[in-house]
């Protein structure tokens, strides 16, 4: 096995299939979507070749950038609640009644699907039936909020379920990372002393550090590109109160039916996600850099 | 695990024999598809997508399903093969496989603005043959028209579609309400539901397109049907004084809580069931409704006795009149232009028409697009009622976001629902609607 192994022609072949498959459905697509960004296309006639035309309306369009802004706000929601699953992930993993149970509970929202989910939340949000306004009305509350319809509250009442919906697999990631850090650290701690929260802190979070930095990428990443829950939910609405990036170039790209410019938002959309997961790289690198991402 | 490296290299060669082989097969097959096809006389598959799905419109996937059949047992050569998706999903669909250049052999396409890129995209296929035959004279006035461009038609209509406010009777009786005809009247229906508690008109303003009937008939009303209908055509400027006394008005009836509570953030489906379930007691929409008031199994005939519809009401010194109606052509079918059995294709679209006319209206309950004798079949009343208003129409407005270009309509339904929303003053709303038309 190792000698073939060893060989280069053979780890060629081997890599080969998927090398195929992965250039011609991510690299080739992305690099045509950049070069269709430089286009007048309305997705179906001939095209127009118009250079950076799109790409500097893109920079001047302030639903754009108010859309570019929501994803930021939410990539921010979604990191800053990573502190909260590693804190439930650190309960968890200590020795609790029912932690069991509890993991389960709350790893299904992942095992929900998008629709399913934005479905059960649109219920709870309705204005005047939903489970939310039926128990505020109760509380005395007689102007309860129109979560969906009103465009400040709009975009936090999409969040909450977003992050609910992926609290689950984050909590798990988490959990497995501390059930790998080996009893004899925890039991050595113990024995000199360190209480529950020293070990945590001390030893526990250290340790788990490497995943803590892969799960920021992951929640930072998977915000900028966010669109399903949205998209189901508010279709970006009222009039955009909602939009993020992703929803904003499916709209251009099929409403306006103008896909040389909605190619040109999802590069740059592409080109952002890039950027912030270097920049992540660059501030969470440690001197012996482990490749993660 | 392997004894030497041949052995692998040999494994590996037989996987790769077998994918390649089962890659063949089905190359194949598919080739001995298109040769026969291609061959007139033999078999002929023709490919029709359509947006009926058994779930969501259950009387006309039957119809559509029937007449499949009936023209499979006339023609035996012919086979249809049909793909149904709900409404977005087939307009997400037939825009990804346009910029393929692999659209079915016959499809379901809307009017004007929606049809127009692909038209220029030469995709769908002029069937003005087809008005001269046996179609002949069936279409009822003015619904051909909205699918035919720079003098061609590309599609055929099925259906046709006004807008009447529908209402509860029941509600209305036990409030002593009368049906409006002035503006003035419809105001104080308002004023009274709201005082009793009952939301007045239920609305879906997510779908957006809702909101915009709303704003259409207040223009029609306002400012007159000619310049509503100039104005969406970019002829004449929003910033007309009626055009913009209508979009206040809109903000007026937001702010007299004439919608249910939340609209913005409630599809047209839940705004819908708001109306069904009683709680909302008007509720202005299309005739493809009726049959959910009329022949609908599924919704109680209690129910459907309650339901009676108006015309929306005249306002005091506006310019409209009230046999003006907001509406229009729904569907049609295009033929694609680069189908392989183009001709075949041609002929089951008008053998589709004409039975879609004769079954539609008993069958789903639906209005079509060719004329139809009332008085030869037996039709629940509110049916006859707004077909007879139809006959009496004095114009029809078309939607406006389907009389739109794609761009122009996308803005103009953000327009709406932020008028709707009171995040843009009429003013700016009006100068939104000059820019987006003028940039055409």
């Amino acid at each position: 096995m190792d000698k073939v192994m060893s060989n280069k022609k053979i780890i060629a072949l081997y890599i080969l299939p998927a090398l195929l498959f992965i250039i011609a459905i991510v690299y080739v697509p992305i690099i045509l979507t950049g070069y269709y960004g430089l286009h007048k296309w309305n997705g179906i006639g001939a095209m127009e070749f118009i250079g950076l035309e799109n790409y500097a309306a893109l920079l001047k369009d302030q639903t754009f950038w108010s859309s570019a802004w929501h994803s930021l706000l939410l990539a921010i929601f979604s990191t800053l609640s990573l502190v909260i699953y590693l804190v439930v992930a650190l309960v968890l993993s200590s020795r609790i009644k029912g932690s069991n149970l509890l993991r389960k509970i709350y790893l299904i929202p992942m095992l929900l699907s998008s629709v399913a989910i934005a479905q059960l939340w649109l219920k709870i949000y309705h204005p005047t039936n939903g489970i939310l306004n039926s128990f505020l009305a109760s509380l005395g509350i007689t102007n309860t909020p129109e979560w969906l319809a009103n465009p400040d509250v709009v975009l936090y009442a999409l969040f909450i379920p977003i992050l609910w919906q992926y609290a689950g697999f984050y909590i798990l990631i988490y959990y497995a990372a501390l059930k790998n850090i080996p009893k004899s650290l925890e039991e050595a701690a113990t024995i000199d002393g360190a209480n529950a929260f020293q070990i945590a802190y001390k030893i526990k979070l250290p340790l788990a550090m490497e995943v803590v930095k892969v799960t920021i990428v992951l929640a930072l990443v998977g915000s900028l590109k966010y669109f399903d829950l949205i998209y189901v939910m508010t279709n970006g609405g009222p009039n955009g109160a909602s939009e993020v990036m992703a929803s904003y170039m499916y709209r251009i790209a099929f409403k306006s039916y103008d896909f040389g410019y909605g190619s040109a938002v999802g590069f740059f959309l592409l080109i952002i996600c890039l950027v912030v997961t270097w920049i992540v790289r660059k501030l969470t690198a440690n001197k012996d850099q482990t490749q993660y991402s | 695990m392997f004894k030497n490296k041949k052995m692998l290299v040999l494994l590996t060669l037989c996987f790769t024999l077998l994918v390649a082989g089962c890659g063949k097969n089905a190359g194949t097959n598919q080739e001995s598809d298109v040769g026969n096809s291609s061959n007139s006389g033999d078999k002929i598959t023709i490919n029709f997508m359509h947006l009926w799905p058994e779930g969501v419109s259950a009387g006309q996937n039957k119809i559509v399903n029937e007449i499949i059949n009936e023209y499979q047992t006339e023609h035996t050569n012919v086979t249809i093969k049909t793909e149904v998706l709900d409404n977005e999903q087939y307009k997400n669909k037939l825009k990804v496989l346009s910029a393929s250049k692999q659209l079915p052999d016959v499809g379901v396409t809307w009017a004007a603005g929606f049809m127009q890129p692909y038209v220029e995209g030469g995709l769908f296929a002029q069937v003005d043959d087809l008005l001269t035959g046996s179609l002949n004279d069936k279409f009822v006035a003015g619904t051909t028209e909205a699918y035919a461009l720079e003098g061609h038609t590309y599609a055929l209509p099925l259906e046709f579609n006004i807008a009447p406010i529908y209402y509860n009777k029941a509600i209305f009786a036990d409030n002593n309400l009368q049906v409006p005809t002035t503006y003035e009247e419809f105001k104080n229906i308002v004023k009274v539901l709201n005082e009793k508690g009952i939301a007045p008109i239920a609305l879906g303003n997510k779908d957006r397109w809702t909101g915009s009937l709303w704003y259409m008939y207040l223009a029609d009303r306002i400012a007159g049907q000619d310049v509503l209908a100039n104005a969406i055509q970019g002829a004449e400027t929003f910033k007309n004084e009626g055009l913009t006394k209508a979009a206040q008005e809109v903000q007026a009836l937001v702010d007299a809580n004439a919608f249910n509570k939340g609209f913005n953030g409630l599809s047209n489906e839940e705004a819908k069931s708001e109306f069904l379930n009683e709680k909302a007691a008007m509720y202005l929409m299309g005739t493809w409704e009726l049959p959910n008031f009329t022949t609908n199994t599924e919704i109680s005939q209690e129910f459907k006795d309650k339901v009676g519809f108006f015309k929306f009401p005249t306002v005091e010194g506006g310019k409209g009149n009230i046999d003006s109606w907001v509406g229009g052509p729904g569907v049609g079918l295009f033929v694609s232009e680069n189908s392989k059995v183009k001709e075949e294709a041609k002929a089951f679209v008008e053998y589709f028409v004409q039975k879609w006319g004769e079954r539609s209206v008993t069958g789903a309950g639906v209005i079509p697009a060719t004329k139809v004798d009332t008085a030869s079949i037996e039709l629940p009343q509110l049916y006859t009622d707004l077909f007879n208003e139809m006959n009496k129409a004095s114009s029809v407005t078309l939607f406006a976001d389907v009389q739109m270009p794609a761009n122009a309509a996308e803005i103009h339904l953000n327009q709406i629902q932020a008028l709707f929303g009171k995040t843009v003053t009429p003013e700016k709303f009006s100068e939104l609607h000059d820019s987006a038309l003028s940039s055409q």
